[in-house]
Parts: C-alpha cells; sequence; structure tokens
C-alpha cells in the first residue's frame, strides 16, 4: 500500500477529512522550504505537494506565479527539488506529491525522471499541463515504481473521463472545484459539492478538492464531501509576506493549525 | 504578363494532410492543457471538423476573404531588387496589402466565424507585434463579438500603433507584465483568461501553435496563400519556384505558403526564424539553431529552454518573431527533411527592409524582413531563370517607430 493511499486509509477509518497543502518549492528557497516541509508535518498536513518551479506556469494565479518567480530566482530546479526530497525523507514520513509541469520532465526524461523520483522518495506525481490523452507514456514509468500517478478532474471534465481518470490515477483524485487559474478566494465555489457527488459516482479512489481554498470555514464546508481540501495559494501568501525571516515556521504552523481548527486565528 | 485578378480565384484546402487523431504530427503535437481545458479543446475540435465540410460555412469564408480581405492578393515580381541581389527571379506574395495589413487577418476571419457558430459571445487572443490582435479585434467588429486582447509590456511599447488600432476597433488591450513580457507571456495570460471562461468564450489562437486543433485550424484557414500564389507563379511564370521562403514565428505564415507546395518535391521550403543579434541564450528566437524538443503552451515541439526545461528569454527586433516555440508540424517536416529552416539577424532584416523599400517602394513588415533577408541569399545561388517565392506576410506602418530609432542610432 503506497503512503498516500495508506494515510486516505487512516483519515477515512478515523472518520476525519484530511488537509493537503502545497506549496512552491525553492521559496524563499530550498533550504527554507526543508524547515516548512517540516513545520507543515508538525501543524498536521496530512499530505504536502510540493511544486516544482517552471517559467511559464499558465494554470497559476498571481500568488504562485510571483512565488515560482522568487524560487527560479533563487535557483530551484526539479533536479534540486528531487535533492531536497531525498534529502528529508528519512525524517519526513507525510506523502509528499510532486506538482509539476510537463517541461522540466519532459527536459529530464520521463524515465529517468521516474528513476530519480523514487530514488528520492516522492510518492505521487501531479503534471499540471498533461491530461490522461497524454500521460499513458509516464503513468506507466511512473507506476511501475510505486509512485502514485495523481490526475485532475475539473467541473468541465465528462464523466467518460473521470472513468479514465480514475482507472489510470492512484492515491486520490484531484478536483479542481472551479474553472480558472489558482488563487485565493472568499468562498467555496458553488458547483463544488455537486462535483464531487458526480465524481464519487464513478470511483472509490480518495477525493482532494482545491482551487480557492484558504480559510477554515473552506476546509470545514469542503470536508463534508471529500475526503481532504487543499490549500495552495494561501499558505503561498503566508510564505510570500514571511519570505526569509525567523517568523517562517511559526506563521506557516500557525496557518495550518488554524486551518484544521485545531487553533483560533 | 498581367492578369485580372479574378483569375485567380483560389479556395483554402481542407481535410489534407491531417494529423493524426491525438493531434500529432509525427512525434509533435498533441494536446498538452490544463484539464479544465480538454473539454473546450475537445468541443473545438469537434465543431471545427464540421464547418470545414460544410459549405455554408466555406462560402461565407471564401465571399469575405474576397470582398472583405481584398484576395486575391496580387504576386508580384520584385525586379530591382532581383537584379541588386544578381541571381534568380524573386516574386513576393502581397500578404502586406489584405485588409489589416498582413496574413492574420485569414485565420482570424476564420476563427471567428466558427466562434459565432459555436455560440460564443466574447473572443480572447494573444498578440505579439499586434497584427493578430488587429485581425481578430476586427474579425470581432464586423461580427458583433466582444474581443479581449493580451499583449505583452514590450510589445504594446514597440508596436503602439497597432495598440492604438485595437482600441479603435472597439477591443480591450490587456497588458502582460510577466516574464519577458512578450507573446509568450501573452499567450499565458490569454489562456488563464480562458480557463475561467469556457463557457462563453472563445480561444482565437494567431498561430499554428497551441493543442490540437489550432495547429491544423489555422493551417488550414491561412492555405489560400499559398494556393493563390502557385497559380499565379504559374500563371505569370509559367513553372514552379526553386524555393518558396517565410519567416517563421509560430509559423503560420510559412505554413499557409508552404501548404500548396509541400507535394511539389522539388521545390524547397525554407523558414526564417529571427537570429536576433546572436545565437545566443536569451539574444534570439532560432528554435532549430538554439532549442530542443520540451513541451510549452499546449504542444510538443522545439523550443528554447535551459537544461532544467526552464523556457529561455528570446530577442528578436521583430516582435511577431519573438517566441521560444514553433509550430509543431514544422518540426514534423523539418525532421522529414521536408523544410529547412535558416536564421537572419535583426541587422540583416532591416537591411532588407530597407532594400524592399529603396528597390521596389515596398515597406515591409520586419517580420516578412527576415523572410526576404534569406531570399536574397537564396536567390544568390541561383541562376538568372530560377524562381524564389517570398511570402511577403505584412506591411510595414506598425515598425516605423522601431526601425527610426535604429536609424538614430
Amino acid at each position: 500500500m503506497s503512503r498516500i493511499t495508506e494515510t486516505f486509509t487512516k483519515l477515512k477509518a478515523a472518520g476525519r477529512p484530511g488537509l493537503v497543502t502545497y506549496i512552491t518549492a525553492g521559496d524563499p528557497s530550498l533550504a527554507r522550504t526543508r524547515d516548512v516541509l517540516f513545520a507543515l508535518a508538525r501543524a498536521g498536513a496530512d499530505v504536502i505537494e510540493l511544486g516544482v518551479p517552471f517559467s511559464d506556469p499558465l494554470a497559476d494565479g498571481p500568488v504562485i506565479q510571483r512565488a515560482t518567480e522568487r524560487a527560479l530566482a533563487a535557483g530551484a530546479t526539479l533536479d534540486a527539488v528531487l535533492g531536497l526530497v531525498a534529502d528529508v525523507r528519512a525524517e519526513l514520513t507525510t506523502p509528499i506529491v510532486l506538482f509539476t509541469y510537463a517541461n522540466p520532465v519532459a527536459r529530464m526524461g520521463f524515465g529517468a525522471f521516474a528513476d530519480r523520483a523514487a530514488k528520492a522518495g516522492v510518492d505521487g506525481v501531479l503534471l499540471l499541463d498533461v491530461p490522461i490523452e497524454e500521460a499513458g507514456e509516464v503513468q506507466g514509468l511512473l507506476a511501475a515504481r510505486d509512485i502514485d500517478p495523481i490526475f485532475l478532474v475539473s467541473p468541465t471534465t465528462t464523466p467518460e473521463r473521470i472513468r479514465d481518470a480514475a482507472r489510470l490515477g492512484r492515491g486520490f483524485l484531484y478536483a479542481i472545484s472551479r474553472l480558472g487559474v489558482t488563487g485565493v478566494r472568499d468562498r467555496v465555489a458553488d458547483g463544488a459539492e455537486a462535483l464531487v457527488a458526480r465524481i464519487r459516482k464513478e470511483t472509490s479512489l480518495p477525493l482532494a478538492l482545491g482551487f480557492g481554498i484558504s480559510h477554515p470555514d473552506h476546509v470545514r464546508a469542503v470536508g463534508q464531501w471529500a475526503d481532504a481540501a487543499v490549500v495552495g495559494s494561501g499558505l503561498v501568501q503566508v510564505i510570500a509576506e514571511c519570505g526569509d525571516s525567523p517568523s517562517l515556521v511559526p506563521r506557516v504552523e500557525a496557518y495550518v493549525r488554524w486551518l484544521t481548527g485545531e487553533v483560533p486565528a | 504578363m498581367a492578369i485580372r485578378r479574378a483569375e485567380i480565384h483560389e479556395t483554402a484546402v481542407f481535410g489534407e494532410r491531417d494529423p493524426d487523431l491525438r493531434g500529432y504530427y509525427g512525434p509533435f503535437g498533441g494536446r498538452f492543457v490544463p484539464e479544465t481545458l480538454m473539454a473546450p479543446v475537445d468541443e473545438l475540435a469537434r465543431e471545427y471538423f464540421r464547418v470545414r465540410e460544410d459549405p455554408v460555412f466555406l462560402e461565407e469564408f471564401h465571399g469575405l476573404l474576397q470582398h472583405y480581405v481584398g484576395r486575391p492578393t496580387p504576386l508580384y515580381e520584385a525586379r530591382r531588387l532581383a537584379a541588386e541581389a544578381g541571381g534568380a527571379r524573386i516574386f513576393l506574395k502581397r500578404e502586406d496589402l489584405t485588409h489589416t495589413g498582413a496574413h492574420k487577418i485569414n485565420n482570424a476571419l476564420g476563427q471567428a466565424l466558427l466562434a459565432r457558430r459555436m455560440g460564443k459571445r466574447r473572443v480572447v487572443a494573444e498578440t505579439g507585434a499586434g497584427q493578430h490582435g488587429v485581425a481578430t479585434a476586427t474579425a470581432c467588429a464586423l461580427l458583433g463579438l466582444e474581443c479581449d486582447v493580451y499583449m505583452g509590456a514590450q510589445d504594446m511599447a514597440r508596436q503602439a500603433p497597432n495598440v492604438l488600432r485595437m482600441r479603435l476597433l472597439g477591443a480591450t488591450v490587456r497588458q502582460v507584465d510577466a516574464g519577458s513580457r512578450t507573446l509568450k507571456d501573452a499567450i499565458n495570460e490569454a489562456m488563464r483568461d480562458w480557463v475561467a471562461t469556457v463557457a462563453d468564450t472563445y480561444y482565437l489562437l494567431g498561430s499554428v501553435l497551441g493543442p490540437h486543433p489550432y495547429p491544423l485550424m489555422v493551417r488550414e484557414f491561412q492555405s489560400i496563400i499559398g494556393r493563390e500564389a502557385r497559380a499565379q507563379l504559374l500563371a505569370q511564370a509559367g513553372r514552379l519556384p526553386e524555393a518558396v521562403v517565410a519567416c517563421v514565428g509560430g509559423g503560420s505564415n510559412a505554413m499557409g505558403i508552404f501548404d500548396a507546395f509541400i507535394a511539389d518535391a522539388g521545390v524547397r521550403l525554407i523558414g526564417v526564424e529571427a537570429g536576433g543579434e546572436a545565437i545566443v541564450p536569451g539574444r534570439h528566437a532560432a528554435r532549430f539553431a538554439g532549442g530542443s524538443v520540451g513541451i510549452l503552451q499546449g504542444t510538443k515541439t522545439w523550443v528554447l529552454q535551459d537544461a532544467h526545461g526552464n523556457i529561455e528569454l528570446t530577442h528578436s527586433i521583430s516582435a511577431g518573431l519573438d517566441y521560444a516555440a514553433i509550430g509543431p508540424e514544422h518540426a514534423w517536416l523539418q525532421q522529414q527533411g521536408r523544410t529547412d529552416y535558416a536564421y537572419a539577424t535583426d541587422a540583416e532584416a532591416l537591411d532588407a527592409f530597407g532594400r524592399v523599400a529603396r528597390l521596389e517602394g515596398i515597406l515591409p513588415a520586419l517580420e516578412s524582413a527576415h523572410g526576404v533577408a534569406h531570399a536574397l541569399r537564396v536567390a544568390r545561388d541561383l541562376g538568372p531563370e530560377d524562381i524564389v517565392l517570398v511570402n511577403l506576410s505584412g506591411r510595414g506602418d506598425k515598425d516605423l517607430q522601431t526601425v527610426e530609432k535604429t536609424l538614430e542610432r
């Protein structure tokens, strides 16, 4: 059983929805990302999505675009991010999903990437601009190395393609709650509950719902329908505000504990 | 030999040389887009394959090309330019004489008609030099569609006349400050818009780029250029050319003129990329000279990228060629050896711009001047009976400010 599947199984047994947290690797620096990874785990993140910075993040809104620019300027590359995962793996038991655009992976070579990711201890890989139609090769390479290929499902995804995503995907499916790019929003998208219901009809894979989730109320609402809520831009914004200052780790921990309802604001 | 315009009335050709069902040209192409865009891209492909066989759609498209765009555009023999180069005869396909002043209008009208038919009320587009933006704004004005055009801040500064044109045509020009603030960043931003607005918005992509079916659709809407030029050349010179030369940014004017000659094995097809200041990372946009295969903005093709797969900054004096990827069908034709690619530097393009102006009384777009610059080299190696056909893809009014600055230096 993969570490991701194990995590969702435990959550289900505990009757508790999970929290998936996204950060951009290398913002403000890879050394600080290392600290943030442990802070997330301590504060109760159930799965960590580690974003690989890419020069052209066309699915991301301004918050993650800026984080990407800072990370690239600080020298974060796919190679270095894999190095970071390898470095923390022995001490960090929280599942890590690499969240990346296709080109850095294609540049390394899909086979070489799968080997390196497996060796580093990556638990899952989500390729943002590789839809199921293009994913055959890389899906096979990852699955053969016991890395969970994670697929996205959006409000525009047809039932047939949801089934394809469920067949090719492992670990969990990532449901995009709304049309548009990543970013902080005031409220959970109106169609989110219906989307979750629509996906549930086609698959029993755990479901994490994201895009626009940044507040404990959102997390609680999402937890009523989905197996986990994904928080990205809200957390990246906290990291942006702290930068390299000593407040980074405590602020990240406090934000995550606030999201889970463990502590008040 | 003078011929009347009506004698050459070719139509764009649809349904030949399709990519495979997944939108691949050999190993290039495909659909590398975020999940939310898969449904709209599927819908677009379905609708496109329907309309290209629909006589009502085709009649309206070709009617507009004739009566609104002013097609066929002339094929003109540039005798003084050829005489100075010394070598082959040079014929210019005068896309600069279309309504709005560049070949971009052919594709913009085709896709805007499709957008209206699909019931979309709003169009988004990207633009580099502004010619595609102007063409899209024009087509949207004509068909009553709302229009937003994304344009890099650097391009807005160097192509200011086109920004004003778009605004006068009723479009909203949205400034993009990300990355190199040029075409690539404008495409990112247009896609971000589209992903949020797919229900009522059509993305009108301006070149043979992006996910399937765009590379196919844009080539087919532009294929009128080559059909006309081939027939005109046969009528005027009685024979096919030795070489067809066209500048290549994404590569739509080149695909448009190459298409009719692909089956003519004896005709060399040469694309000319932007050599910029030098073939050094960040200072050019010659993908085949300094790039490698990668995945960018929906398609797998040759791109300019670093060792880690990040896209390199590009430079060209011409905004329309200042882009890090080339259309996937170009990559496939190149791999098969059917097309060749060369590059012209900023200085060579400016030199060609000056020659065409002084010797022929034509101000070409700086993009098109890259094609002319290399065509002159090709012509010099050929004999006086030989023919080089150049796609003069656009006019140079938009570039006067840029050229003026270089004259001051």
